[in-house]
Formats: C-alpha cells, structure tokens, sequence
C-alpha cells in the first residue's frame, strides 16, 4: 500500500503542480489544495503505515502499547489540514473581490499582459 | 605590535584631521606633516636591524580562517615605508598650500591619511589576505582621492574609472592569492609561502594564480592595456596626482610583483608575461607622452612608461635587473613627485597647464624652478644626478638579460628618449626659455609650495652624489628581498667611457631630437583618429555603458512579474537538485511490492485518481468542486483506514466545507475555459509528471530514512501520566505542542478577519452609484 499512496501524493502534486501553472486563478486555487492533499499523503506514507492501531492509550492501560500508529506526522498533518483550510478560504475571498473589482480572473490579464 | 600601531595611528589621525584643520587652518599641513615625517624618521633608525633579518610581528585576527594581521618589515617594506611616509609628509605640507582655504580641507587630508595607512598596511602586511585588504582600501581610498572634487562630472567619472578598473584587478588578486595559498597547502603567511616555492611552482595551480596575480598587478600599476586609467585620474588636484603617480597607489603593482618574485618568479610564463607587459607598456606611455600639451597629462603618460621600465625590469629578473629597478624606483619617486607638484604650482599661479603658453617662469618662480630644473635633470638621466645612474645601471641590466637582449634595449633607448624630451616640455622650457610668453602676475606661492619639490630635486642631486648611501642602506637590503639572497650593492656615479655610457649620450641626442620635433607629433597625434572600439579606453566606455542595458535585460528576464514563471523557475529549479540527489544513489532502496493491497484500496485509490482527472479536464465549474469532493473524501478514507481517526473527522469536516465555500463563491465566478496554447500545456505538464515523479520517489525515500531516533515513543509513554488525555494526537496538540496549536489558531482567525473584511468591502461599494462601478473602476487601473 505504501507504494500505491507514494505513486498517488505523486499524481496528486503532478496535478496540482500542472494546476498552479494555469492563467485562471480558480484552477490556482483548486492547485493549491491538490498540492497541499499530496503532502498531507506524503508525510501521512513516510510515518508508516499500520492499520487498525490508532494512537490511543486503551483503558486501564498506563500508556500506549505496541502497535500502533504513529502519532506524530498526525499531528502535524491535522495542523496543516487547518491551516491549508483558513489559507483556502481566504484565497477564494481574495479571488472573487478581485473578480468583482476587475472582472478578470485570468493571471495574465489582471498583469495587463493581454486582453 | 609596533607595525598595527603604526597603522592605527594614522587611521586615527585621519579620522582627527578634520578637527585639527578645523582649529589650525593655514598650520594645519605644518602639522599633519609631522605625523608621517616622525615615522620616515622612525623608519630611518629601523633599517640596521632589518638589514640583518626581517622584522615579523602577528596579530591574530581571524585564526579559524588563517588571516592574521601579520607584518613583515624587510628591505623592500623599508624602503617603500620610507618613500611612503617622507614623501607623503611633503605632500601633506604641499596640500596645505595647494588647497588653502578650501572648504573640504579637512576631509581631504582624512582621506589622505586613510590612504596612506592603506598604502603603509599594504607594503607591510606578511598575510595575504591582510595584503588583499589594504590592497583594495587603497583603490576605495584612491577613489575618494581622485574624486575630491565631486562637483565636476570629469572628476567622478575618472574617480569611478580608477575604482573598477584597480577594483577589478583586485578581484582577480584576491582569487590569485586564494590558489597561491591553496597550492601551498594552505597558508597565507607570506614567510611560510617563501619556504614553499618550489612546491608552488609544481602545482597545477601555480598557472592560473600567476595570471590572476599579474592582472591584479598590472591594472593597479597602470599596465598596458589598462594603463587608460592613470592619464585620467589626472582629474585629482596635483598633491593627489603627486602623491599617488609617484611613490604609492601606481607603485602598489610594482610592490606586489617584487614581493612575488621569489615565490611566483623564475618560470617561463613570470618572465615573459611580466617582460612583454612592462615593454609594451614602456612604449607605448613613452610615445603617447610625447604628444601631449597638457603639464599634468605629459606627466601622467610618462609616469605610465616609467612604470612600464620598472616592470620590464622585474620581468628579466637577473640581480641586476633588481638593482636597476629598485634605483630607478627611487629616482622616478622623487622626480615624479616634484614635478608633479611643480605642475601643481604652476597651474595653481599661472592659471593654465598648457605648455605652450607657458615661458620664463624661473625669473618669477626661483624655488619651484629649480626644484623642476633639478627634478627634470634627473629624470633625463643628466649626470651627476641619481637619474643617470639609474639609467646606467638599467641599460646595463637590459645588455645583460637572458633572452632579446637587444630588442630591449633598442625599445628601451626609444622609451628613455621620448621621456627626455618630455622632462625637457615639462621641466626645462617653461622656465628657462620663450620668456614673452610669461603669463602676468606670477609669483612664488609660498613656502608650503616649493619645500617638498626642491627636497625631492636636491635628494636625487644629493644621491647622485654620495650614492654609497643610499646602495648600502637602502637598496641593498631591498634587493636582498627581491632576489631572495644577499647581493652587493655597489653604486658609483662615473663607470668610464664604456658601452652604456655611450648609449647614455646616444640618448640624449636622440631626446634632443625628439623635443626639436615635439610640434611635428602634436600634429600627428591630432589627426590620428583611432576607432572608439580599438583603444582601450573605448573598450572600456563601451563595457560600462551596456551596464545598464544588461542589467535591464537581466531584469526583464529574471523578474518579469509573471507569476507563472517565478513558479516555473522555483520549481524546476528544485526539481533539478532533488533529482540530482535521487539519481546519485547507488540503488533504489525501496522494494517495489504492491503485495497485501486489498481489492478495496485500489478501487480508492483508482477513485481519487480518476476525479483528479476530471478536474483536470472539468469545463464546468460545478464539475471541477465535485471532483475535489471526492479526493477530500477519498483522503479521508485513507485516514481511516490507516489508523487516523481524528485526521480523518478533520478532513471530512474541512472538505464539506470547501465544497460548501466553493459552491457559493464560485456561482459568482466566470466558467473554466481553455486559454494556453498546446505548447505552454505541454511544457507545464512535462513539469508537472517530473515534479510527481520525484514527489513519489521522496515519499518511498522519507520512509526508509530516520535521522534523529524517533520522539513518538516520549508521546506514547507520557500521554495519559503528563498528558492526562488517552488519544495521543490530541494530546500532542493540546498539550506537548499547545504553543503551535496556538500559533495554529492565530493563523485561522487572521484568515477569517481576512476574509470578513474582504466581505465586507464589498458591501461599502456596493452603494456606489451605478455609473461608477467597482467592475468599471479595476478595469480602468488594470490598463
């Protein structure tokens, strides 16, 4: 499975890198959240995968005990879950006032290159 | 530590001279002077003990990176410290004349005296890096030398042509000296360095640091072809052009390759590199002097052909050649520097520089006339001046050198004839000859103006008379130092009527000549008309003004306000690292094994795929959310198969979200459409599989690889007994790292005031009148 979810964070970023590099600020943005999944993906893979052990400490036990999941690239994932959400919503905010003020949403003509 | 004190000293007067000038005005030259003289007197009483061994002294200055502040006081630092500082005292008292009442007096003698702690560093220093340092605060003090009178374009310009040209050299210096010390196994003590110069000389480097250091030399000492600068940095009031063209900023060069000479000398390429540049350059500032009409420009050219002889003499590199350049060194020192203040004095009295209107100047002018007399008497190689002997012995060392011997001498007798003549324009006919064209009202401008150049006249008379002394004392230690081992020296005024001695006259005669002809080669000169990109000069101009065309384009390139392509760069850029880094393994450390995949993950997995491909061709915008929907949700899954259940509650509630914002937000934006050409999708998307590619390889990679051991086992141990929580990933996050979740927090509520304010704008405008939309507005400052 590890190999299937590197070859998917792979197709994920390829699509978001393709996506960041179009004139369009929605497929921007729609980029930037594919980047962001391919690397939750990353560090998610790169932790080590194990299924069925989910990083809590059982009842009556002192600690957690063997197996279980890797809580640390999960906590950093769900951080940068959160935060690629409020940059998101800004982003999205920022695109649709520029709309309205300019009625573009094209990169190339907001630079005043063509159009 | 008596040599960094020295130093200090004089930086600390330059940085008081501004207050002593303040405070003493017309004295204040008397004063100042005292300074350097007290050392030309210090350095006096120094020289019988250097001439036993040299005096060293260290200290450390950055020993991680083996630059000390080191000092070597031997026969050739003695003698350029004594020409440094005495006639550097002459100049001072000379610019309290020539500058009186100036309103930037004070500045100008800091500046002065900052350049002459550089000068004295530099000829001291035993560290490379030490010398590299006060090499370049020589050329940025200079700098502010030539360019005293920055109100005048002419000034800053030559000020400015001055700096990049020594500035460059000294670039190439600097990475010269770094191979140097790299050939010799790396250190940068001139004394350890001397030990090792056969092992210099074997190394590889040893070609590439020998050009480096050459260019360093050459463009400071005015070189051909880079001796271009020097005429121009005539633009400098005379004590400046007096001070720097005689014993100091132009004889750094001739310092460094006498310095050199036992460590980089002797090879095939030092001698002929080193000849050739010097002979050239003793031509052709020889023939281009002659032409002139200008006092100081004369000067300036023959100061380059001078310093052409001086290298040519190094280049032979017999002990002869030593001993001739190091009179002429002397000669041309004091000679230079007189005349160059006679100059000064004339322009400053007469009110013009131009020979020909010049005449009778000694009836009004005695001290200063004299001194010039004196000084031009010397540099014709009159005996029984210092002059001749130099010229004696050097046409004697040019008959003896090992290779062409004739051809260096014959260019040698053309170059020391073409500067007669130009000693007899500058020195001799103003004074003594076409009396009616005496300019009216001259008259001596006072002590200050004629004491330093009558002293360096009457010290080349002086010398020529006794020159035991100065061979014993001076020269001989000194040439010890260039050749490396003791030599005698032994000066004498008469050798009899002999070879050179004939040449000598033959010279003369020549020179004689040459001043009848002196109208003959104006003319000439006038017509000829060099194309502006054949001559260095035009060379030059033609480099820095596509400056500003290169560097707008480089602009235009680099930053060209495209997002898209400061992306492409970024990301090509790392791709190449990290591909380069991925492709140095030996093998691939990962098995490539889809074993124990159940049917269901490949089907999620295929899931997400697909609807990243229908993003990707989505038209509609309704189509292009749904699809990201459902990799939110596909993720989500992953999550939860994989022991992540609060990633996965999280992503699951940020993705209804998303989808939800989007929704609403997107209703307001325009349809998807095609607007790249088939070339650009291409380009992107051939970026885009690399960057996956190797995306895929680091996620295999990152989970072979561990550093640091692993602090998860810390979490798993200490969640329930410090932590008090059993779900360890909200423990980390609340509690061990609660710090990050709160900057985490402050990131999301800046966000949501972002966007409420963005919100919010919108509404203001919207009670804008119709005629005045907001829609109308952008576009009109988007055009």
């Amino acid at each position: 499975m590890q190999l299937l979810l590197a070859i998917l964070s792979g197709v994920l970023f390829a699509a978001g890198v393709f996506l960041i590099l179009r004139r369009s600020l929605m497929r921007l943005v729609l980029g930037l959240i594919f980047i962001g999944h391919a690397a939750n993906l990353v560090i998610f893979t790169a932790g080590g995968l194990k299924g069925a052990a989910p990083a809590i400490v059982a009842e009556g036990a002192r600690q957690l005990e063997q197996p279980y999941a890797d809580p640390l690239p999960q906590a950093l994932i769900l951080t940068a879950i959160v935060i690629s959400f409020g940059l998101f919503a800004f982003f999205l905010v920022l695109i649709k006032r520029t709309y309205q003020a300019s009625g573009l949403d094209d990169l190339d003509e907001l630079d005043g290159r063509k159009g | 530590m008596q040599f960094l004190t020295i130093i200090l000293l004089l930086f600390a007067v330059a940085a008081a001279a501004p207050v002593v000038v303040r405070f003493t005005r017309d004295w204040s030259g008397w004063l100042l002077a005292l300074f350097p003289a007290g050392l030309f007197v210090w350095g006096i009483t120094r020289l019988p003990d250097v001439a036993a061994a040299p005096l060293l002294e260290r200290v450390a200055w950055i020993p991680s990176l083996g630059v000390s502040l080191s000092f070597r006081f031997d026969g050739l630092s003695a003698l350029f410290f004594l020409l440094i500082t005495g006639i550097g005292a002459l100049v001072v008292i000379y610019a309290g004349g020539y500058l009186k009442g100036a309103p930037r007096l004070g500045r100008f003698h800091a500046f002065l005296f900052l350049f002459m702690a550089a000068m004295l560093g530099l000829v001291l220093s035993d560290n490379l890096i030490a010398l590299f340092v006060f090499w370049e605060l020589t050329s940025i003090t200079s700098f502010l030398l030539i360019g005293y009178n920055h109100e005048s374009v002419e000034s800053r310009r030559s000020a400015l042509q001055a700096l990049l040209v020594t500035g460059a050299g000294g670039l190439a210096l600097l990475a010269g000296l770094i191979l140097i010390a790299a050939a010799a196994g790396g250190t940068f003590e001139f004394s350890e360095l001397l030990q090792r110069a056969e092992q210099v000389h074997a190394s590889p480097l040893y070609t590439p640091a020998l050009f480096l250091v050459l260019l360093g030399a050459f463009t400071k000492s005015a070189q051909a072809p880079f001796h271009f600068w020097l005429p121009g940095a005539m633009a400098a009031p005379a004590p400046v052009s007096a001070y720097l063209h005689s014993a100091t900023m132009v004889k750094a060069g001739v310092y460094l390759l006498a310095r050199m000479t036992p460590l980089l000398g002797g090879s095939a390429e030092w001698h002929y590199l080193v000849t050739f540049a010097g002979a050239a350059t003793m031509l052709v500032g020889a023939l281009m002097a002659f032409a002139q009409t200008d006092l100081k420009r004369l000067l300036a050219y023959s100061t380059v052909s001078a310093l052409g002889m001086l290298v040519l003499l190094i280049g032979i590199g017999t002990d002869l050649a030593a001993k001739a350049m190091l009179v002429f060194l002397v000669v041309h020192s004091l000679y230079k520097g007189a005349l160059f203040m006679v100059a000064g004095s004339v322009d400053h009295e007469a009110g013009t520089r131009d020979v020909r209107r010049l005449g009778g100047l000694l009836r009004v002018l005695p001290f200063t006339g004299a001194a010039a007399i004196l000084a031009a008497l010397s540099m014709t190689g009159f005996p029984p001046l210092l002059g001749f002997i130099g010229k004696e012995l050097m046409y004697e060392a040019k008959l003896q050198a090992p290779a062409a011997a004739l051809l260096l001498l014959a260019s040698g007798v053309l170059a020391n004839a073409a500067n007669i003549a130009v000693a007899l324009i500058v020195g001799i006919r103003p004074f003594l000859a076409a009396r009616e064209r005496r300019p009216a009202g001259v008259h001596e401008g006072g002590i200050a103006f004629w004491i330093g150049p009558l002293l360096m006249g009457s010290m080349g008379l002086l010398f020529g008379l006794f020159p035991d002394v100065l061979g014993e004392v001076l020269i001989e230690p000194a040439a010890a130092a260039v050749r490396a081992t003791q030599l005698d020296v032994d000066l004498a005024l008469w050798h009899g009527v002999n070879l050179v001695f004939l040449l000598s006259v033959f010279t003369v005669v020549l020179g004689v000549l040459l001043f009848a002809l002196r109208r003959l080669a104006r003319r000439f000169a006038g017509r000829v008309r060099w194309p502006a990109l054949l001559t260095p000069t035009g060379l030059y101009h033609g480099a820095v003004g596509s400056l500003p065309g290169a560097a707008a384009a480089t602009t235009r390139l680099m930053q060209n306000g495209s997002l898209r392509s400061y992306l492409v760069t970024v990301i090509v850029a790392v791709l190449i690292l990290l591909a380069r880094a991925l492709l140095s393994l030996p093998a691939f450390p990962v098995e490539w094994t889809l074993e124990g995949v159940a049917l269901y993950e490949y089907g999620l997995v295929l899931l997400i795929i697909a609807a990243t491909v229908l993003v990707l061709v989505a038209r509609t915008r309704l189509v292009a959310v749904a699809g990201l929907g459902v990799i939110g949700f596909g993720v989500s899954l992953i999550f939860i198969f994989y022991s992540a259940p609060d990633l996965a509650i999280t992503q699951i509630l940020v993705e209804t979200l998303t989808v939800i914002i989007f929704v609403l937000v997107v209703a307001r934006l325009p349809q998807l459409r095609k607007r790249s050409s088939f070339f650009t999708r291409l380009r992107d998307g051939t970026i885009a599989l690399a960057s996956g590619a190797v995306v895929t390889a680091l996620a295999l990679l990152a989970a072979e690889v561990q550093f640091r051991p692993s602090i998860s086992g810390f979490f798993a141990e200490n969640s329930l007994a410090q932590g008090f929580g059993r779900n360890v990933v909200n423990v980390i996050l609340v509690d061990f790292r609660a710090l990050d979740t709160l900057g985490e927090i402050t990131v999301i509520a800046v966000a949501a005031f972002g966007v409420y304010a963005l919100l919010k704008l919108r509404r203001t405008e919207d009670e804008i009148p119709d005629d005045l939309s907001a829609s109308d507005e952008g576009k009109e400052e988007s055009t």
